[in-house]
């Protein structure tokens, strides 16, 4: 085929041409081997994909020294079925803009450096920083993107190499809410039904899950559930494809989740629906709960959810009837004040209709990073350490140092989330961070303090394979590896524990992230405690010091997962098949052995709109970014189809602010302002805007949000902002609102 | 000249993610260019989305095929419509106007058309085509009727359209509510 090797980067191509014509050129990057390869000079490469949660399984094309493609896999989970940012996931690899060598800040700008001198930037500034303010005023920030490998070390590194209890990472944004809750009250964070049980169910809700943009590939156990007759319960502000084919789609005002579960509790309680064998033997709190949603009358939720009380009533006796069902939700209800409550309310609905531990019948939080689960489990987290093992637990504490070769007495005590770490570096407590996988100048709330507390530090360092948003500010940025150059596990939403596989050694100077990690402790002069060549000696370590832990892995072997597929934990021996359902003996991992019922007092969101910010503003996703975008920003397909952020508001509201379809609209919090093109949509609630997250400054979401956290969780309240909105005369940044595809004019 | 598997085309399980659209650039035969459409129906009121493929006619075969005045287009035993050969079309586009679908398209700077061949190195070999094989929600599924008829009840497969007088026969197939057994498209405009 006559395609030349043009590399056409995702930049060039803001307006998408109408299909039919010359549109052939515009769809973005080619892999840097060209488009043209020869297949007898191929390699394949088994792996995962680098985004969500889902971890699906693909080939890589490998030829030459580069990825060149994709293949689809026939995995067991997603049979050969990608996303479209798994299609393009391997253009990051051999991706022109990866970093290639170290960057060293010099009179104010970013200058190429080589590794000792980096380093030594690196270990200089930490020496100053601690010898200033302590171990503790040096903090380490991970990601949930790389391999569980990779978070272990992380964690190590931080307790043991820089000895200070500040390490947390990016869950922070993502899973917390929803850990607290399982944690609170099945005593274990982790999903209790694998993903497929959405197909044996007879009633399935969703509430704030966008599965078809932000899980696409789990939407087919919930077409398959529909095609059995499942009923389908959808709680959504906007009308997202699942919501659109709901037999009950309950668009509740953002932030209003805790009423509307203790609504349809009381509902159930009414009815009498409540599986009272099941709550007697295996629950406690029930009665407190029970007495707490009386006041809940459906008609008072649908006052503060703005949904009508007969749905909500409605709702509730479909699930409550049911034989199975399942709920899942994601970031949608997690994202708020109430995040943590809010999930606790679901799972209060779950006990009390007896639905948790049989297929069909249970309780699903979908996970949204690629290694979102097992990213939490290891020890990157401020409250953890291996094996999901608490501080609050002095044999874990015994355990771990036993295994890291440390005293005791010198392991750090628990840490706290960024959020109230970010507190300390405005404070001055706190005064160099080490970033790793993660790019919170997208990410965070409020942007503009984020800004101002990273450029007050005194050490900011960045390892990361792209020049993000974030790694512009640092005073160190270290060239580290892609998913695909190493090699490691990772655990999906069903804590399945997949293996990802090498395909290429990271280009030019860059390094693997676990080589960066050791050779800073080498030269704090803690080498020895990293003695690590290889990912599966850490491995090996991990298994070690999650043994016996809640998330044991002692029994997963590399080799067991090559052979047998992915394993869900725990796995406790080498002959444990695994766990892919929980609970199934209705026995949890709670002190007394039965799942715990949580009152849950409904708080008002963070900000409320009043006069001046009339309109509420919810952000989120879009299927053709991953997270902060700094990967899929950069991959031509998908850039081409999003290279913007835009703003959805209801035809009613644009009316009355007098804004046009694809007019430029001014959006303003108290914390920030933007311009961004409108999308005039009946989709989202007259009262609501919502907004993608994916991109920076100017454009981006979060510089809209408030820094209002979870009191529980510490996640950002993302999805309940308020903002006032107007029609501007200044040009939206350039973009088309995608994704829209144009009819072909003929 | 029928196709022993086929794509079925869904518009009740699409999700717009544009997988197929993705996908359909990363076929070996021809790289970098999508041949897939992906409408959606009205953004202003909906998240409904439509994906269209190559329909590979087969009665009356292949419109695009009959309107090339230079016979590039192949169609081959086993009823697949191929792209236009770059070594013959001339670029006039009679294709891409011929089409009642609208699925060929036009190069404008290579002066050449392409459309979907169904991957055929892929599908002649017993793989499924790259759109079908990733599509998340099976919106593209690859198989046969009795597979799809067996797995969606309250669903008929239709692989017959009405365009106002012209009924057309089709390689692949519609997946739609049960009460269908042809689809008609009336006629509109002068």
């Amino acid at each position: 085929m006559s395609t030349s090797r043009r590399r056409r980067l995702a930049l060039n191509t803001r307006y998408p041409t109408p299909p039919g014509v010359a549109d052939l050129h515009s769809a973005g990057a080619e892999a840097t081997g060209g488009w043209e390869t020869d297949k007898a000079d191929e390699r394949w490469v088994s792996t995962h994909c680098a985004f969500c949660g889902v971890q699906c399984g693909m080939h890589l094309r490998v030829a030459a020294g580069e990825v060149v493609g994709v293949e689809p896999r026939m995995d067991t989970h997603n049979k050969g079925k990608l996303c479209p940012k798994g299609v393009a996931a391997y253009q990051q690899i051999s991706h022109p803009e990866r970093l290639t060598h170290p960057l060293v800040r010099d009179g104010g700008v970013l200058r190429r450096a080589s590794w000792d001198e980096a380093l030594d930037r690196v270990v200089d500034g930490i020496r100053k920083v601690q010898a200033a303010g302590g171990a503790d005023a040096m903090a380490t920030y991970g990601g949930a993107s790389m391999v569980t490998e990779k978070t272990y070390l992380l964690g190590k590194f931080a307790r043991v190499a820089l000895g200070t209890r500040f390490t947390d990472y990016n869950g922070r944004m993502c899973m917390v809410s929803a850990g607290a809750a399982n944690y609170r009250a099945f005593g274990i964070d982790r999903t209790a039904n694998p993903v497929t049980d959405v197909a044996q169910a007879d009633v399935l809700m969703v509430l704030g899950a966008n599965v078809p943009e932000t899980f696409p590939i789990y939407i087919r156990w919930f077409w398959e559930a529909m095609d059995r007759g499942a009923t389908m319960i959808c709680v959504d502000p906007r009308e997202t494809a699942l919501a659109r084919v709901a037999q009950i789609h309950l668009p509740i005002r953002p932030g209003t989740d805790g009423a509307l579960l203790n609504a349809m509790l009381h509902v159930v309680i009414r009815e009498g629906l409540v599986d009272e064998s099941f709550v007697a033997d295996h629950t406690t709190g029930f009665e407190a709960v029970a007495e707490s949603v009386q006041a809940w009358t459906p008609e008072r939720a649908a006052e503060v959810c703005g949904v009508p009380a007969a749905d909500i009533v409605r709702a509730a006796e479909i699930y409550g009837r049911a034989d199975k069902a399942m709920v899942s939700h994601a970031r949608g209800m997690e994202h708020q004040v109430m995040g943590s409550r809010n999930a606790m309310a679901a799972i209060n609905l779950c006990l009390a209709t007896g639905n948790i531990g049989r297929p069909g019948a249970g309780y699903g939080t979908i996970t949204g990073q690629g290694n979102g689960q097992g990213g939490r489990e290891h020890g990157q987290k401020c409250d953890q350490l291996p094996g999901m093992r608490h501080f609050t637990d002095p044999g874990a504490i015994e355990h771990v140092a036993a295994v890291w070769g440390i005293d005791p007495a010198d392991m750090p005590g628990p840490g706290e989330p960024i959020f109230k770490q970010l507190e300390r570096m405005e404070a001055g407590e706190i005064r160099g961070l080490i970033n790793i996988c993660s790019n919170p100048m997208v990410s965070w709330p409020d942007q503009a303090r984020v800004r101002r507390i990273l450029e007050g530090l005194d050490l900011y360092v960045v390892i990361d394979i792209f020049l993000s948003e974030s790694a512009l500010l640092a005073d160190v940025v270290l060239p580290g590896s892609a998913w695909a150059e190493s090699e490691g596990v990772v655990a999906n939403s069903d804590a399945l524990v997949c293996k990802i596989n090498k395909a290429l050694d990271p280009p030019g100077e860059a390094k693997p992230d676990m080589w960066i990690l050791n050779e800073i402790a080498q030269r704090l002069g803690k080498g020895e405690h990293f003695p690590h060549q290889t990912p599966r000696q850490v491995f090996d370590e991990l298994r070690r010091a999650s043994a016996g832990g809640r998330a044991d892995y002692a029994g997963i072997t590399y080799e067991r997962i090559e052979a047998e597929g992915p394993i869900a934990w725990p796995c406790p021996t080498e002959d444990h098949p695994g766990t892919p359902r929980m609970f199934e003996d209705l026995r949890f991992y709670t002190d007394d052995g039965k799942a715990h019922f949580n009152v849950i007092e409904v708080e008002p969101p963070a900000e409320e709109p009043d006069d001046e910010y009339p309109i509420r503003l919810t952000t989120g996703r879009n299927v053709a970014q991953y997270l902060s975008g700094n990967q899929t920003r950069r991959l031509g397909y998908l850039s081409d189809q999003t290279p913007a952020p835009w703003v959805e508001i209801h035809p009613d509201t644009a009316a009355a602010h007098g804004i046009g379809d694809r007019a430029p609209v001014r959006v303003t919090s108290r914390w920030g302002t933007t311009v961004l093109p409108a999308l005039v949509v009946k989709t989202v609630r007259p009262d609501t805007v919502f907004i993608p997250y994916h991109w920076g400054q100017p454009v981006a979401a979060n510089q809209l949000t408030k820094a209002a956290f979870d009191p529980i969780s510490w996640i950002p309240a993302f999805k309940t902002a308020a903002v006032r909105i107007e029609a501007s005369d200044e040009p939206a940044w350039p973009v088309t609102p995608p994704p829209v595809w144009e009819a072909p004019t003929r | 000249m029928t196709m022993e598997r086929s794509i079925f085309v869904d518009p009740s399980r699409c999700i717009a993610c544009g997988a197929c659209v993705a996908a359909c650039r990363e076929c070996d035969s021809h790289r970098g260019k999508s041949m897939m459409n992906l409408d959606f129906l009205d953004r202003g009121s909906s998240t409904e989305a439509l994906p269209t493929v190559c329909m590979h006619c087969v009665d009356p075969v292949a419109p695009c095929a009959q309107v090339c005045p230079v016979d590039a287009i192949l169609v081959s035993d086993d009823g697949v419509v191929h792209s236009p050969d770059p070594s013959r079309c001339i670029g006039c586009q009679n294709c891409v106007h011929g089409c009642p679908w609208g699925v060929p398209k036009f190069d404008v700077e290579e002066q050449l058309a392409y459309k979907c061949n169904l991957c055929y190195d892929r599908t002649s070999v017993g793989l499924g085509p790259m759109c079908a094989t990733v599509c998340p929600s099976d919106a593209l599924y690859y198989g046969t009727a009795d597979e799809v008829r067996a797995a969606r009840p309250r669903r008929e497969v239709v692989d017959v359209f009405r365009f106002g007088a012209q009924e057309l026969q089709s390689g692949n197939w519609m997946v739609v509510p049960e009460e269908f057994s042809v689809l008609t498209f009336p006629l509109v405009g002068p």
